[in-house]
């Protein structure tokens, strides 16, 4: 089994898979928290529409994903703020004519096709080398950003009135955890691909929130639970010769499904 | 002349065009007692959320301790309407408690053992010690209420608004949190109490304002039935002092 391992190939595909877990646990648990479940998946999709304009104009899709996702959730956040009301039609618009636009964008790049799929659903077993020292100092700002801002974080989480009362700049806090799902997404999509972003975002952090007691431990629980998923689903994926990405999500989805199975967390109860 | 805590001018405030808030004057002196009335929608709560910083300062000026809404957060206390929604959150009761200690600690700064130690103590003066780590979700609607009020209390605050506090809890609770705010307003601090329950501030409001679009000020707690009236459109309830709290009800037309 072991001998897999001196292929680069490999050895990328499960640092990435790690990688990825670790901001996928922090940055999930917040959006599951938050319920901006829905405003991740428009950010998701909306980046397509860069990675599109980067093959149009020849630079680095990866840097175009970035780059559409930071200003798709920007006004993702701007309207979800000041248009409550309809916020979720406009994300919905947004996520729509990303998605479309990345494609035309690519009907009117000349000369070879795009392999649209590996976007679609991620390309792990293709990461290299240099991405994973991308994704490693994304992970180092994601942790960086949290550590320094836990306690707000979590104030506006809980009781966002409340934080403002208190000072905490909700509005500022906001734009910044949209920025980090989208530094998140667009790592992931490398993994899994855009369309499957959102299950490695939520099943382990609704997983982990079922079993832990604060948000602190609903993070490190949401980083174990996913590098098991992505880890596990990889090795399947490689012998069952599937696509990795699906793979992992399924793997995920099975999980999903048992804890159903198992009654809630387990709470502290009056002695 | 007492000292003004907090001063607002000429404020307007209207949610997508829908005025609900006209013209309202307030000044309150350190040390009052301060009971807000009105009816359902009358702008009670709103006019309280422009105080705070939650809501957006459309028209008019608003002063708090001499500063805008939200930059005196260190020396205020707040207890929100008891909101649903919530019980679901991985977090136990110390953990709500000392948010309330949020203001004072700013950003890029950790919980100090003393930020701990006032929570813990906010929690004796609610009853609630016995619960600092017990999940949120596992609280009654009372207890949950309790621990809202403690979050409030934590930051030992100057000024202490309260939105409906006593909607869930019972009745013995009742009399004792007004029994603490009636204590805390004795040390000086100034109470703001929202309610549509007129009857529990009778004996310990000092002012009242009724709000309904438009505020109507009363440095007395006497209620006039006039004053009422304009506030709810209708007649309502008459409550006086005596020598016992008591009420006359006037009939229903």
């Amino acid at each position: 089994m072991l001998e897999v391992l001196q292929y680069e190939f490999m050895r990328n595909a499960l640092l990435a898979g790690l990688l990825v877990s670790i901001a996928c646990g922090i940055i999930g648990a917040l959006v599951v928290v938050n319920r901006i479940v829905f405003i991740s998946g428009g950010i998701a999709h909306a980046s397509y529409g860069g990675i599109g304009l980067a093959f149009f104009a020849g630079f680095s899709p990866y840097l175009g994903a970035i780059g559409v996702a930071l200003c798709s959730a920007l006004i993702m956040g701007v309207v979800s703020r000041c248009r409550k009301h309809r916020a979720d039609t406009v994300i919905g618009v947004i996520w729509a004519v990303g998605m479309s636009a990345g494609i035309i964008l690519i009907d009117f790049t000349p000369g070879y096709n795009v392999d649209l799929m590996s976007y679609l659903f991620g390309s792990i077993l293709m990461v290299p080398s240099t991405s994973l020292w991308t994704m490693s100092a994304m992970n180092l700002l994601i942790l960086l950003l949290i550590f320094l801002f836990y306690k707000d974080f979590l104030a506006m989480s809980y009781d966002e009135e409340f934080a403002l009362a208190m000072g905490v700049p909700v509005g500022p806090l906001y734009f910044l955890l949209l920025c980090m799902v989208a530094m998140t997404v667009v790592m992931t999509i490398q993994i899994v691909g855009l369309i499957l972003v959102i299950a490695l975002l939520t099943i382990p952090s609704y997983l982990a929130e079922k079993y832990t007691t604060s948000l602190k431990t609903m993070m490190a629980w949401a980083v174990i639970i996913s590098i098991v998923f992505t880890q596990s689903g990889i090795w399947l994926s490689f012998y069952l010769n599937l696509s990795t990405g699906a793979t992992i999500v399924l793997v995920a989805a099975v999980f999903f499904f048992i804890s159903g199975l198992i009654p809630q967390r387990i709470l502290f109860r009056q002695s | 002349m007492n000292k003004k805590v907090i001063e607002v001018k000429d404020l307007s405030f209207s949610y997508n065009g829908h005025p609900v808030l006209e013209g309202v004057n307030l000044s309150v002196d350190k040390g009052d007692f301060l009971a807000v009335l009105g009816p359902n929608g009358g702008g009670k709560t709103t006019l309280i959320k422009i105080l705070l910083g939650i809501l957006p300062l459309q028209q008019g000026k608003v002063h708090l301790l001499g500063q805008k809404p939200g930059k005196a957060a260190h020396k205020i206390g707040y207890v929100p309407q008891n909101v649903t929604g919530s019980e679901k959150f991985p977090i136990n009761v110390l953990d709500v408690v000392i948010m309330g200690r949020l203001g004072f600690l700013g950003r890029f700064k950790k919980y100090s053992p003393r930020d701990y130690l006032m929570a813990v103590q906010a929690l004796e003066l609610v009853e609630m010690s016995d619960f600092q780590e017990h999940m949120i979700g596992n609280l009654s609607g009372g207890q949950r209420q309790r621990v809202l009020i403690a979050r409030a209390l934590a930051c030992d605050p100057e000024i202490l608004f309260l939105d409906e506090p006593t909607a869930s809890v019972d009745q013995p609770f009742q009399t004792r949190l007004y029994q603490l705010l009636h204590d805390l307003n004795q040390e000086g601090k100034t109470i703001v109490v929202i309610s549509h329950d007129l009857s529990v501030l009778s004996s310990h409001a000092k002012s009242v304002a009724c709000v309904n679009k438009n505020l109507y000020f009363h440095d007395s707690s006497e209620i006039s039935q006039e004053m009422l009236e304009k506030a709810y459109h209708c007649p309502v309830e008459l409550i006086t002092h005596g020598p016992i709290p008591h009420r006359v009800l006037k009939d229903h037309h």
